[in-house]
């Protein structure tokens, strides 16, 4: 989209934030995850307390350590690689959203595209498709051959990064030129982020906003076990995630997607649109500490939820519920609660925060998206989804983690977080409908 | 718009070498590319002239940790910090927001090539797979990998603590990323922006991804708009990363400005026959009129089709002055974008002239313009 001035005039009606700026709304909320397919699907799980992790079946997991995940398998019947699967997502939660925002047209959405896509690259079984027609040792001259025969061009579209936003574009007529962008495990709340800075420029009235991941394969997750960053204990695989226990041991790979519709709020209003949530704050920092570890102390992370919060005119006492990044490695939980502590003060011992991946896993590259979803769903309910697997608490970690059991509670404001290597911290302040009580 | 935008600092670093004064001479006498037809052929590239990595990468440890494409990016974006006199000032980098535009990590090719090989008489692949991963990927090998670990490595080096994102999508990723960030400053959402991209070409596993697709040119070098017999993309190894700054911040601080970028537009045409062309012309019409000696810095891949129409967008700038940055210093993909904003704010700090339009149109996706002015 060409870069067009805001309207000069304001209408003298028009909704304004606490720094004068247009109020995002959001119209529209979709999702898929291990536990199904939909909101009512994964609302009924998450407050079961039910858990999407099981043994891994895509590929054969023998002699790895970690050997289950969260990954969706009811989408495709035959096999498919990464890029398909998070464009199968990302479709099926922007459906939903979309759908339930009743923006636009079918194929002609009034708005941007912000995707937060998770990094793609050739994978084993087409370099195994070319590495069949050589003779002889393989090398990369020889692949180079067999794609020079033009037999395999499907494969170039497939793995280029842009590919799953464009085919996204495409899908839903968004307007403009769609962004595919990642800042690792805090990548699907940056995607929202983005949407919310487009339409306070007044750039869009509209944005769709969708963070998608479906890439467990055998070589991605060998990758983060080589790090040590995933729990290895298998069984029973459910019992795996368990943020903030004293015994957790890593995070446990999750697949999903979910979809945002956010809106000028005057926009959605004039249309008669249901208004699910605003998001009133985001704040992000970098740390540049190293490239895998958060800074011991703690600070990029308490600056990134202090900027939120001030981004949203609220401070720490408006929160009612913070729905953790909560991994599960000893690392994140132990700073995640240092942070909080450090924000909210003695109020954490009593401020409920659970964490979804204990039962979806950690959605990677769509975790933000799921659980800013997750997040509007809690207070559209007026429910907490628990953390289970809190068996053994932490007594490090002093913290209302929700445990085991949802909870009933009045929930006007979230904070959510989501913190991702190589210095990523996001964290996003979601409200309630300003008129609803 | 409430704010204007400058560019108060540039990086470049490619296979001409280094600066702002060896890339806005190759501009001006466009001078002959270094061209390596030999390497990787049938496919010529522009190999990086070697960098003195020491001086903008002090630590070894922080070397070693890095690809090729990150260690490029890592100096190109130190020399942008260091013209725009960031380079020690903690205050400044605390809230210096970073947008980089990048691929992805390098494979280990002798790796792969093993694995394939042993796959092929393996009883059980699956098990065989699994088993050479793990004993043979080096574990430190994803963060080489991950997109978003450029950006990473930047804030490291550099000591960077403000936010940074990572956008990816090929070239449209580097006008995105330009366009976030002019916007994000223009609209009073930060004051002061790193933006860039780069690029390794001296790598089999991108060739590979752009060969599956027929995009690679084979051959000799010939210029971009001149390779209708043998059309294709000469991938060039190159960085490029601006230092973007409100009008106010710069000259609340007296920084030099070396140029300032008005606008930055993009579009996602249905790629049909003459929809390129059509998409250019309405970006480079909301750039506005472009004046008699202007530049016309073009970020043309040198594919078939696109890169003709491309051309015939141009063809209504009779009155300024073509460039393909891609004859300089070959096509450098997620960096391309940046890259030839670069040459142009660099062609105009050195008084070439007194404005600049950019253009690009991606291999399969994309279309971008920026606009240009001297100070």
């Amino acid at each position: 989209m060409s870069a067009k001035p805001a309207s000069a005039k304001t209408p003298a009606t028009a909704h304004r934030d606490s720094k004068g700026r247009p109020v995002v709304a959001v119209t529209g909320l979709g999702i898929v995850t291990s536990l199904g397919q939909g909101k009512d699907a994964n609302w009924d799980a998450l407050t079961a307390g039910r858990s999407g992790i099981h043994a891994i079946e895509r590929f054969p997991t023998q002699g790895l350590r970690t050997t289950i995940g969260g990954t969706v398998d009811f989408l495709f019947d035959g096999p498919f690689s990464a890029p398909q699967l998070s464009e199968k997502l990302a479709m099926l939660a922007a459906e939903e959203a979309v759908g339930q925002s009743g923006i636009g047209r079918p194929g002609d959405f009034p708005g941007e595209l912000f995707m937060a896509v998770p990094p793609v690259e050739m994978e084993w079984p087409q370099k195994q498709e070319l590495a069949a027609t050589l003779e002889g040792d393989v090398d990369y001259r020889g692949l180079l051959s067999a794609a020079a025969s033009q037999r395999f061009k499907a494969m170039h579209e497939m793995f280029l990064f842009g590919t799953v936003a464009d085919h996204v574009a495409e899908a839903f007529g968004t307007k403009g030129s769609p962004i595919s962008l990642s800042t690792a495990c805090s990548s699907g709340a940056t995607a929202i982020q983005m949407g919310v800075e487009a339409i306070r420029r007044g750039e869009t009235k509209a944005a769709l906003c969708i963070g998608t991941d479906g890439s467990i394969h055998a070589e991605a997750l060998i990758r983060f076990s080589l790090l040590s960053a995933l729990s290895t204990q298998n069984d029973p695989p459910e019992a795996a995630a368990k943020p903030f226990s004293k015994n957790r041991d890593g995070f446990v790979m999750g697949e999903g997607a979910g979809a945002l519709v956010l809106e000028d709020y005057d926009h959605a209003l004039a249309r008669g649109a249901t208004i699910l949530g605003i998001v009133a704050g985001c704040g992000e920092r970098g740390d540049g500490f190293h490239r895998t570890r958060s800074s011991p102390d703690g600070k990029p992370a308490i600056l990134a939820m202090q900027d939120a919060l001030a981004d949203a005119g609220l401070s720490p006492d408006d929160v009612d519920y913070i729905n953790a990044h909560g991994t599960s490695t000893p690392e994140n939980d132990k700073m995640e609660a240092m942070s909080c502590a450090a924000v909210f003060g003695a109020r954490m011992a009593r401020l409920p925060m659970s964490s979804n991946k204990s039962m979806i896993g950690h959605t990677l590259t769509a975790a933000g998206a799921v659980e800013a979803v997750i997040s509007f769903l809690t207070i559209a309910h007026g429910r907490i989804p628990p953390t289970i697997n809190y068996v053994t608490p932490d007594p490090a970690i002093a913290l209302d983690v929700v445990p085991n059991r949802a909870r009933d509670a009045r929930v006007r404001t979230v904070l959510s977080n989501s913190f991702g290597f190589g210095g990523q911290n996001t964290s996003l302040v979601l409200t309630a409908e300003p008129t609803r009580s | 718009m409430k704010h204007g935008v400058v560019i108060t600092g540039i990086g470049l670093a490619s296979s001409l070498g280094e600066g702002i004064d060896t890339h806005a001479d190759a501009l001006a006498a466009m001078a002959a590319p270094v061209v390596d037809a030999t390497s990787f052929a049938p496919y010529p590239i522009h190999p990086l002239k070697v960098l003195e990595l020491d001086r903008q990468i002090p630590k070894k440890s922080d070397q070693r940790q890095m690809e090729p494409w990150q260690r490029l990016g890592v100096y190109a974006a130190g020399l942008a910090l260091d013209g725009a006199g960031l380079k020690d000032d903690a205050a400044a980098k605390a809230v210096l927001q970073v947008i980089v535009a990048a691929g992805g990590g390098e494979r280990d090719h002798a790796v792969d090539s093993a694995i394939l090989t042993g796959l092929r008489g393996a009883n059980q692949p699956g098990a065989f797979l699994n088993e050479r991963l793990m004993g043979d990927l080096r574990p430190t090998l994803f963060l080489a990998q991950l997109s978003n670990l450029l950006a990473g490595n930047i804030g490291i080096v550099h000591g960077i603590t403000g936010a940074s994102r990572t956008f990816m999508g090929e070239e449209q990723a580097g006008v995105d990323a330009v366009r976030t960030a002019h916007a994000r400053i223009a609209a009073g959402q930060a004051e002061i922006m790193l933006v860039g991209g780069s690029y390794n070409a001296e790598r089999q596993d991108m060739l590979l991804l752009f060969e599956l697709g027929g995009y690679l040119r084979k051959g000799d070098f010939a210029p971009v708009f001149e390779r209708q017999a043998a059309p294709g993309l000469i991938t060039g190894s190159a960085s490029a990363f601006l230092v973007l700054e409100s009008a106010e911040r710069a000259a609340a601080r007296g920084a030099t400005v070396l140029a300032r970028l008005d606008a930055v537009v993009a579009t996602r045409s249905k790629r049909q026959p003459g929809a390129v062309e059509a998409a250019l012309r309405g970006l480079l019409a909301d750039l506005g009129p472009v004046a008699p000696g202007a530049l016309a810095v073009s970020a043309a891949t040198g594919v078939a089709g696109v890169t003709t129409e491309e051309a015939a967008a141009l063809a209504i700038l009779p009155q300024a002055r073509r460039v393909a940055a891609g004859d300089l210093l070959g096509h450098a993909v997620e960096a391309a974008f940046p890259v030839s904003v670069a040459l142009a704010a660099a062609a105009l700090s050195k008084g070439q002239a007194r404005e600049a339009v950019v253009t690009g149109a991606g291999h399969w996706r994309g279309e971008g313009a920026a606009r240009l002015v001297a100070l």
